[in-house]
């Protein structure tokens, strides 16, 4: 079931119509490629009165971040976006947002680091805000990117979640790409995403102190709630993506699959990337492979059981990585992702590799090659710290 | 709801007792905080020296220099750190600074 009318239009431009069907209250951001067209589409609807929300042109990305604190702390409904250096520029605030239980949303259009200077996709950005607390999900098209914004809001401001959400989607491979959209219905949307009263909200006549001092006698008490608060949303998430899909036929989950049912050899991708490599999954399997893909869709909180459940099965999982962990252990995804598996008594080998960065593409055939060469490597036993595919070395 | 550091000592809360985001819910609780653990000096007051002016509630940072019955000005050791400010700015000198372990 697909309501709406089908069209065609900019992903950016379809997060900016998510968040006007959701009816925003305050906008706070500083353009950076290459999210801009995401907050300059929303300044024009502000500027035009077809969204009635404050739009804040701030001067940076911390002033961003930090407008967007006192927005949603007094209970507005809040959005912003950044990418790349911007998400480094907040950084400090992400973290006062999530243990502050801000319901914020931030769309993150994943972008390289500097230096070298690069303006285009990779998941550096991410993987540095890992560890922020926020709710971190990856779209890998334009409608999903529509779809999961909206999702946001909602999983955001549920009572029992009440925690920021970063919704990720490609620099430029998604960012920048015209996709088809099925938007919704402005009372269809309403009534998924009702105007919501945040619990905590600043008022004059309920006093209370936000962000204060914890000495290290209770700070660890803090932590450690913030930890099992996170890791308890994991049920609303999913509650909250089976509501969306009985509105509008498309259905989300934690840990998403692809022919991978009997798998001997998975692939693991998060991202756009991941409908790329599908391409090389169908190749392979007109080949008589038994071969699938497994994307994580949820990343923060990272969905222990349904990525378990999905990859349990398989003899070798090739994870890529679009980030470096400089001198660490293979790339992020991959370290976590066995981590994930070290105390399961059956798991799958695994082989890290590294590619894709800098807004590089990484083509059907060096899909292919990943999937072939890495099952090659597993059997061999030889474990490399770092593989990279289409890299000249 | 539990109250933030009600008559508690920070000690006596686990992670569930805390409030959702860490808000305290009970304003002005900031007042039992007994800063005066940090002070290695304490400031003391020569009264033939003193001409009451109250210069130096004026400059505590603390706000906890007040004047007692006589009308001279005295610190509250519960809050006072010992930064010597009020000792620095005293025009008449009557303020000295001496150690605690003294």
């Amino acid at each position: 079931m697909m309501t709406g009318k089908r069209i065609g239009m900019e992903s950016s431009l379809g997060i900016a119509e998510a968040v006007k069907l959701a009816n925003a209250d305050v906008v706070a951001a500083y353009p950076i490629t290459p999210q801009t067209h995401i907050v300059e589409r929303l300044a024009e609807l502000v500027a035009n009165g077809e969204l009635d929300a404050a739009y804040i042109p701030v001067e940076s990305e911390h002033s961003a971040m930090s407008a967007c604190l006192g927005s949603a702390a007094t209970g507005a409904r809040t959005f912003t976006a950044t990418a790349g250096q911007g998400l480094e520029l907040m950084h400090e605030v992400l973290y006062v947002a999530s243990s502050m239980r801000l319901p914020i949303v931030m769309a993150v259009a994943n972008r390289a680091l500097s230096s070298p200077l690069n303006v285009w996709g990779d998941h550096s950005d991410v993987m540095a805000v890992r560890d922020t607390g926020w709710i971190q999900m990856f779209a890998e098209n334009g409608q999903q990117v529509f779809d999961l914004t909206l999702c946001a809001f909602r999983i955001a401001e549920d009572p029992e979640v009440l925690f920021p959400v970063m919704v990720h989607l490609d620099g430029f491979h998604l960012s920048h790409v015209v996709e088809p959209f099925y938007l919704m219905e402005q009372d269809v949307v309403d009534k998924f995403l009702p105007r919501f009263r945040f619990p905590l909200a600043l008022d004059p006549d309920k006093p209370l102190t936000a962000g204060a001092f914890f000495p290290p006698g209770v700070y660890g008490e803090a932590r450690r709630a913030q930890d099992d608060a996170l890791r308890s949303v994991r049920p609303v998430i999913s509650r909250t993506w089976r509501e969306f899909e009985e509105i509008s036929g498309r259905s989300y989950k934690p840990v998403e699959t692809y022919r991978a049912d009997d798998a001997r050899v998975l692939l693991l991708t998060m991202g756009s990337f991941s409908e790329t490599a599908m391409l090389a999954i169908d190749q392979l399997r007109e080949r008589g492979q038994q071969v699938g893909l497994v994307r994580i869709r949820l990343w923060r909180p990272f969905p222990f059981t349904e990525f378990r459940q999905a990859v349990g099965n398989a003899e070798t999982l090739v994870v890529l990585d679009r980030a470096i962990s400089y001198g660490g252990p293979t790339g992020p995804v991959c370290a976590e992702v066995k981590a994930a598996l070290y105390s399961e008594p059956k798991r799958p080998r695994i082989v890290s590799y590294v590619g894709g960065l800098g807004g590089r593409d990484i083509l059907v055939s060096e899909f292919v090659e990943m999937i072939e060469k890495g099952t090659a490597l597993a059997e061999s036993g030889v474990e490399e710290e770092l593989l990279t595919i289409g890299v000249r070395v | 709801m539990a109250k933030q550091f009600d008559q508690r000592k920070e000690t006596e809360y686990s992670s569930r007792d805390l409030e959702t985001g860490c808000v305290i819910t009970d304003p002005g609780n900031a007042a039992r905080y007994k800063t005066g653990d940090w002070r290695s000096q304490r400031p003391t007051w020569n009264t033939l020296r003193c001409i009451k002016c109250g210069l130096c509630s004026l400059y505590c940072p603390e706000g906890c220099i007040a004047p007692n019955a006589e009308g001279y000005y005295e610190a509250d050791l519960y809050y006072c750190k010992g930064c010597g400010i009020c000792s620095r700015e005293c025009w008449t000198q009557a303020i000295t600074m001496i150690e605690e372990e003294e």
